[in-house]
């Protein structure tokens, strides 16, 4: 019993969960381990996935972001209208990214150096950019006039769609900054001790600021390819996303509580969210049970997350 | 009298740590007992056993002949042992009689029977000579009149025990004595304390007994403390002789390193000058709130200045934040260990390394190695003892996270001035002197060192001169041939005349 409770509450307790889960699954649920039902699975993952990788940075130094999913909405709308008014992708992809980043430095600028609770500045800027998302196109899909912007979604390299791609690349990229650079190391001491932090010379409100910064930016490019997968700019796009992220990497072992955070773990988290969508699908589930499905991940994760720490605790 | 108090047996392992084997001592009625020990030596997990927190693996714990069976705070509580902890239980927002009924407020049909609320309270509180307004709220009280409204607390339920963990640590001299006075009336009137402090001078004024633990066993139990010396109970804390705990020698002192020029700020009004030597151990004393620490976080930029400058080896330095600072040589390790020094969470490697890396990070790539490397040098070096450079320090003795933080500072390049906040707060012995070594290497190699204490021995012991501060400002500098207990207690104590309002705790909470 004590070996059981430390492999799962231990450090590789998530993988170990997940791969019986993946191994359960794929013998009973049919046509759950094909091909094409993995890339697909893999498709409906990318916009939580790649804005898991900031939201990492974000819980890992005790803050929180709640305007992730109004910013991939609205990042969305402005690359399909830009790139419509311009009539160039690559301008509308700027736009986008710009936007994006931009709604992030407010985030962060307001959290850090005017002190305000990240909870309630992103709640306020998540009703924001959703209104600006809302007027920008007067509450309608804005569809797409160059066909070349659906190639975003559609194109393939070598046999996988390139936002799979893309958010494998920014896996790695993140796993990178967070493991291997001072970046990461700051932002890992923020969450354990802010002001020992400051006062052991890390310059605390400027890695905040970065951080949002961050976090906006890649909403940006999660925008983009949302809204090339569904072939127009959807005011609507996203809502609730921020709850999945959050569910995704506190699954993955990311601690509330700040401190505390490993990319293959987020990964992980964000595959369960992913095929528990999935199967849900395959099993032919009405959509509402979904909702209570997502809740009970959330709620198991956070429970988790705090046997972890008790766990933890205990060993002190 | 005979044994009210009795711990029969207690032990108490974790995983990889025996932190109590076979305690027994006993506790006469109406007395106050000392408990001692060095960091580790199992006081605290005594306290836990007592209060109900955790329970023993074997033995058992006995009040006036009854065995105690209680499995919780809870039960303690109800068996009438109360155990006062450093962090207090106190819900700020409520007044001071709230406080002390809750849980069990006075009401009539579910109506608060105010009266009754206030009344007992202002009774109790005058019974037992405590000065607190039982209307104000517990955020305006004092750290020390929150104490004593913390034993009342304790005597509003006839408490028969009373544990008292390190009371005195953030109070002030005169606070401290309005509580031993307190502790006074209380054994009057037969109730056992135990009281847990590192402070040799507080137990043997206090305590009739002592019990000193080393190691998670008994080490010696005197049943009349008039029968021993302090070398004696040093000895027996630390298993060894300690001749003289200081091991200050004189150095040679250099040109001027640190220059401070009318340096204030919101908490420090009245601007301050001095200087340090290379090679000089500078003194801050004061009781709290005299403006120690302020000047401290000042000079460091860790808060914001109103007015003055700092020069290191003659060039001024713009610090207006800890990286600035940093960066031309000054470094601080502060007061609060807990709350402003140790990063929790993380490895003893990335503690040590959290500031330095800079220099061997190019573009802000990590290097595991150099790290590595670095972290074991300091262990080695700082004697930290632990089996591990990825150890959480949390995990960690209080001694041996101030040797990590001091390390930190010391993989550093450049270092010019080392400000040290109560150095070994919370330390023992044996650590301490360790300490004090290293500091003593560090003035040699020409560093210009600033220790901040309100222990009064600890910087008479280590330092070449001191600086006395006075509500808030500079009251005399001393040199180490002159330094006379009297004479700087004399210039630390405000005027008798406002002694009574003395600024204790408003300048230190921040």
């Amino acid at each position: 019993m004590t070996s059981l409770k430390k492999l799962l509450l231990g450090e590789q307790g998530l993988v170990v969960i997940f791969a019986l889960a993946f191994a359960i699954v794929s013998l009973t649920v049919p046509n759950f381990l094909t091909e094409r039902n993995m890339l697909g699975l893999l498709q409906s993952v990318v916009t939580i996935g790649i804005v898991a990788c900031t939201m990492m940075f974000c819980l890992a130094s005790r803050d929180f972001d709640l305007s992730v999913g109004s910013t991939v909405a609205f990042s969305g709308m402005i690359a399909v209208m830009a790139s419509n008014a311009t009539g160039s992708i690559v301008l509308g992809l700027l736009a986008a990214l710009v936007c994006g980043g931009f709604v992030g430095l407010v985030n962060g600028v307001v959290i850090a150096r005017f002190r305000i609770n990240a909870l309630i500045t992103t709640l306020a800027t998540m009703q924001i950019v959703r209104g600006l998302a809302l007027i920008s196109s007067d509450g309608r899909a804005v569809g797409i006039n160059d066909p070349g912007f659906y190639q975003l979604a559609l194109s393939k390299f070598l046999g996988v769609p390139t936002p799979i791609w893309v958010m494998g690349v920014l896996f790695l990229a993140f796993g990178f900054l967070l493991n291997r650079t001072v970046f990461g190391k700051n932002t890992l001491a923020i969450g354990g001790n802010p002001e020992a932090s400051r006062l052991a010379g890390v310059n605390v409100s400027r890695m905040r600021i970065w951080i949002f910064m961050l976090q906006g930016l890649v909403c940006g490019i999660a925008g983009v390819l949302l809204a090339s997968r569904i072939t127009s700019g959807q005011p609507n796009a996203a809502t609730g996303l921020e709850l999945s992220v959050i569910s995704a990497c506190v699954l993955g072992g990311v601690s509330l509580a700040g401190g505390r955070a490993a990319m293959a773990g987020v990964i992980v988290g964000v595959l369960i969210m992913g095929i528990a969508e999935n199967v849900m699908n395959l099993l032919n589930i009405q959509a509402f049970y979904q909702y209570v499905v997502r809740g009970l991940i959330l709620l198991l994760a956070v429970l988790l997350d705090n046997l972890r720490s008790v766990a933890a605790g205990r060993r002190g | 009298m005979q044994d009210f108090l009795e711990f029969k047996s207690i032990s108490k392992g974790y995983p990889g740590v025996q932190a109590l084997s076979d305690v027994s001592f006993s506790v006469r009625k109406g007395t106050v007992h000392g408990l001692m020990g060095e960091n580790g030596a199992g006081k605290s997990t005594l306290i836990r056993v007592l209060s109900g927190d955790q329970a023993g693996d074997t033995g058992e714990i006995r009040i006036g002949g009854e065995q105690q069976l209680y499995k919780s705070v809870r039960d303690a509580f109800q068996a009438g042992v109360i155990v006062i902890h450093q962090e207090l239980q106190l819900v700020a927002e409520l007044t001071v009689a709230e406080n002390l009924w809750l849980g069990r407020f006075p009401a009539k049909a579910g109506v608060l029977d105010r009266r009754k609320l206030i009344g007992v309270v202002t009774e109790k509180l005058a019974d037992m000579g405590i000065d607190v307004d039982p209307a104000a709220k517990v955020a305006s009280l004092s750290i020390g009149e929150r104490q004593m409204v913390e034993i009342a607390k304790a005597v509003m339920v006839d408490a028969r025990v009373i544990a008292l963990d390190e009371p005195t640590s953030s109070l002030s001299s005169r606070e401290s004595e309005i509580l031993f006075s307190l502790i006074d009336r209380l054994r009057a009137n037969g109730t056992v304390i135990l009281y847990v402090s590192h402070r040799l001078d507080e137990i043997f004024r206090l305590c009739d007994s002592l019990t000193v633990l080393r190691d998670g066993k008994l080490a010696a139990h005197h049943s009349d403390i008039s029968q021993v010396t302090r070398d004696q109970v040093i000895a027996e804390m630390v298993g060894r002789e300690i001749a003289n705990i200081w091991g200050w020698r004189g150095r040679p002192r250099g040109a001027t390193r640190l220059q401070v020029n009318s340096l204030a700020g919101p908490k420090l009004p009245h601007p301050v000058n001095f200087d340090v030597r290379e090679g000089e151990i500078l003194g801050f004393f004061g009781l709290i709130g005299a403006g120690r620490s302020e000047m401290a976080r000042l000079l460091y930029g860790a808060d914001a200045r109103s007015q003055g400058t700092v020069t290191v080896d003659g060039t001024t330095v713009t610090a207006d934040s800890p990286v600035h600072s940093i960066r031309a040589g000054i470094v601080l390790c502060p007061e609060d260990r807990k709350l402003d020094g140790i990063i929790q969470g993380r490895s003893i490697e990335e503690n040590m390394a959290i500031s330095s890396r800079r220099h061997f990070s190019p573009f802000g790539i990590l290097n595991p190695t150099k790290e590595g490397e670095l972290a074991e040098t300091f262990i080695s070096k700082l004697r930290v003892r632990t089996p591990s450079r990825k150890q959480d320090i949390i995990n960690l003795s209080g001694g041996n996270q101030q040797k990590v933080i001091l390390g930190r500072w010391l993989s550093e390049q450049g270092v010019k001035v080392l400000l040290i906040d109560e150095p070994t707060r919370g330390i023992d012995v044996g650590a301490k002197s360790e300490i004090y070594e290293i500091l003593y290497e560090l003035a040699a190699q020409g560093m210009a060192i600033i220790v901040i204490s309100s222990e009064l021995p600890e910087i008479m012991g280590i330092t070449d001169r001191i600086v006395v501060m006075c509500e808030g400002r500079i009251a005399a500098e001393i040199e180490r041939s002159d330094f006379d207990e009297r004479r700087i207690l004399a210039a630390a104590l405000p005027d008798i005349s406002n002694a009574n309002d003395l600024p204790i705790q408003q300048v230190q909470s921040r």
